[in-house]
């Protein structure tokens, strides 16, 4: 198990070199590849209106004419031991992880996008429990009374939850909540620390609205692995071993049922930490998606390049933990 | 007559479908007394699983019809309420599958499975008890070291090593009726006989009664007293293993013992095949159940296609036959058959046709 888990932390590293420098390859190299040359690259990096002068020196800055893995190797750097830039006479210093100087407010990335990260963590946290817990438990259900009117009626719940967006749900939910009945009135972001019970009350609707897609989502996935896990000869030695059903439906069927589920439960809780966009948009919460919006809409590509980076980091993160709980619940892959 | 300890009587299993009611159990009975082990052969599809899950309690109770009695030690399982019958299974009545690899939970070790049987039917059994009581049942029925065993996961195990699990775990609480659905089935033929000679061993041990469900006649020659063949859902003959394997009665267990290999019948040499393929158990054959397939339906002047034949014992030596044949025929046309004839009756193109076809 030690020797596994150490087998698969080697792999994560490696993974995120990869990842860096596909990264770095979208960002540098291909531009380059479609005809680009440097100074058209610097341009990008000086943001909206660019004036000569200043595409020149942003050019010497990032040192775009140097060879690519120079580049790289300072990019790398930059994250693991921060870097130093020269403009003129000054040399700033970018401590580590440096992503580089957003171009509108011309402060370092990473601080900024990190305060970020506590509102799409408190959201993605949140959510991902209620749509565990609510649709694990609504496809269990279903699949036991299959072809009742309950399973009818929660798959078909499930399938309008599915195919209807969050912009729609969401503001429709403002739209009853917030402002016909103000139950939760000014969504907006408390930080935990300073008041949970605010942050909580804050977070109920955006949490609700995340997890009421992907809950129908997972009550679809749980009912069709039981439906499938509960005909399994294995359970049927579990009956014949006289164990009460209880039993058999969740130390036997759930357990098996669970394990795929759990590992899609990892990879979407990985790529909602990247930032929620939509949720985060819709109820206004300046988390990592809403930080990845403005980005984009500024085209600030050092900011973008960062959150690029980030949200990469995050799904590897989430593969490295499923793979560890895979092994630990399936003794086969263990060996 | 001794008291039987498994008393099946007029068993009805019918499940309800979209195409229709499958009878995939049609008034059968047998008794099984303790120590004794009835073989129940027939082709696939002859609902000899059915009959068998019917027993424990398998069958899915809530959507089946089932009808008659099954008494166990005299307690009619069918009449029981599901708490009843599932206090019964494992404790008194346990049962293993065709398919051992699959047939064990993948996520736990042996042992974990193995106490889990234990201690559902031991509630007071202390973990270090269930575990003991793991380590030795493994041992008895033959897994090197098995105190190191018991901590391993199924995929650790051959297929015949997880068949001799599947038969610990089922007797671990010493249950009276052993039932061994097709317990070879999927293993090599070399591991097939240790595990036949194993279960042999265990009964005489623990004397319990077996019931071996097999499509292979050869299986049961060696290990049954009697012998139930099913056909269709139904009896088609029933007595001990000697009768039946000295003269047989029924048309269809000749099918079944012509189309079997055997060393010890070289008179048999030719492998005759039943021709045709067994019924829909939706749309059963009126009158005989086998007579589309049977080669000796017309020796009975319309009877077979119109009438039901009853299992009867018409020598009186408890030996039932379900055939409208008289003695006298069903005696002489086993003498030819066994001397290597097989009879050219009329249907005879049509079924070899079918045969080819199936
Ligand atoms: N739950 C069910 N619903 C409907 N039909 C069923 C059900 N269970 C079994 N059957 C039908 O009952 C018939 C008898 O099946 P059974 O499994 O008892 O045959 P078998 O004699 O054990 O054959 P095999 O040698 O292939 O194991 C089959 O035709 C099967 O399709
Ligand atoms: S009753 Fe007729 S059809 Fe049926 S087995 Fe006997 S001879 Fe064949
Ligand atoms: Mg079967």
């Amino acid at each position: 198990m030690v020797t596994f888990i150490i087998r698969r932390l080697v792999g994560t590293i490696f993974l995120l070199i990869v990842v860096s420098m596909i990264t770095f390859a979208i960002f540098f190299l291909i531009p380059r590849l479609a005809g680009q040359n440097t100074y058209q690259l610097a341009a990008q990096y000086v943001g909206r209106n660019p004036t000569r002068p200043a595409v020149l020196a942003v050019e010497r800055q990032l040192g775009l004419a140097d060879p690519l893995y120079l580049q790289y190797g300072r990019f790398l750097r930059g994250i693991l031991f921060g870097a130093h830039y020269r403009s003129g006479p000054d040399v700033t210093y970018c401590p580590p992880p440096c992503f580089g100087y957003s171009f509108r407010s011309q402060l370092p990335v990473w601080p900024q996008m990190i305060s970020d990260v506590p509102v799409t963590l408190s959201l993605a946290i949140g959510a991902s429990i209620l749509w565990l817990i609510g649709g694990v438990s609504i496809g269990v259900l279903s699949a036991l009374r299959k072809g009742t009117l309950f399973d009818r009626f929660s798959m078909g719940i499930a399938l309008a939850g599915v195919s209807l967006p969050v912009f729609f749900t969401g503001l429709i939910s403002l739209e009853l909540f917030s402002y016909k009945w103000p139950l939760f009135p000014n969504v907006q972001y408390v930080p935990i620390t300073s008041n949970p019970v605010e942050w909580a009350r804050n977070l109920v609707l955006p949490w609700i609205v995340l997890a009421f897609l992907y809950a129908a989502l997972y009550a679809r996935l749980t009912r069709a692995g039981m439906l499938e896990t509960m005909s399994e000869d294995y359970i049927r030695t579990a009956r014949a071993k006289g164990l009460p059903e209880r039993k058999v439906i969740v130390k036997h069927g759930l357990r098996a049922a669970l394990t795929p589920i759990v590992t899609i439960f990892g990879m979407d809780l990985g790529l909602l930490l990247g930032g929620a966009i939509i949720t985060e948009v819709t109820f206004s919460l300046h988390g990592l998606g809403l930080f990845t919006v403005q980005a984009v809409n500024n085209q600030d590509l050092p900011e973008i390049l960062g959150v690029t980076m980030l949200a990469a980091f995050f799904i590897v993160i989430a593969n490295l933990v499923v793979d560890i709980f895979y092994a630990v619940v399936d003794p086969r892959v263990r060996f | 007559m001794p008291d039987a300890l498994l008393e099946v009587e007029d068993l009805r299993i019918h499940f309800p479908t979209q195409d229709g009611l499958v009878k995939s159990v049609d008034g059968v009975s047998f008794r099984l007394e303790r120590g004794r082990t009835l073989g129940i052969v027939g082709e696939s599809g002859s609902g000899k699983s059915v009959t068998s899950l019917g027993i424990m309690g398998l069958h899915h109770g809530s959507r089946a019809e089932i009808t008659g009695h099954i008494r166990l030690d005299g307690e009619d399982l069918v009449a029981a309420s599901p708490a009843r019958v599932r206090e019964l299974r494992g404790s008194k009545m346990a049962m293993i599958f065709q398919d051992p690899l699959s047939s064990l939970h993948p996520y736990y070790t042996i042992g974990n499975q193995i106490i889990e049987a234990y201690r559902v039917h031991h509630p007071d059994a202390t973990k270090r008890q269930a575990r003991q009581r793991a380590v030795e049942m493994l041992d008895r029925v033959g897994i090197p070291q098995p105190s190191a065993r018991v901590d391993d996961y199924p995929h650790q195990f051959s297929g015949g090593m997880r068949q001799r699990v599947m038969i610990a775990m089922a007797l671990c609480n010493d249950p009276g009726l052993l039932i061994a659905d097709e317990p070879t089935t999927a293993l090599d033929v070399t591991v097939q006989a240790q595990i036949l000679d194993l279960i042999h061993d265990l009964q005489s041990e623990f004397g319990s009664a077996v019931i071996m469900i097999t499509h292979d006649l050869g299986v049961v020659a060696e290990l049954s007293d009697d012998i139930l063949v099913m056909y269709a859902g139904r009896a088609a003959e029933y007595g001990s293993a000697a009768d039946i394997f000295a003269s047989p009665g029924h048309p269809y267990t000749w099918g079944l013992l012509a189309s079997m290999p055997r060393m010890d019948r070289e008179r048999l040499t030719r492998l005759v095949p039943i021709p045709g393929t067994p019924p829909s158990l939706i749309r059963v054959p009126p009158g005989c159940p086998f007579h589309p397939r049977c080669r000796y339906g017309h020796l009975n002047g319309g009877r077979s296609e119109t009438e039901v034949p009853e299992l009867r014992d018409t020598e009186h030596t408890g030996h039932l036959v379900a055939c409208h044949l008289t003695a006298a025929e069903r005696a002489k046309q086993w003498a030819l058959l066994a001397a290597g004839k097989v009879p050219e009756d009329a249907r005879t193109g049509a079924g070899a046709h079918a045969g080819d076809t199936a």
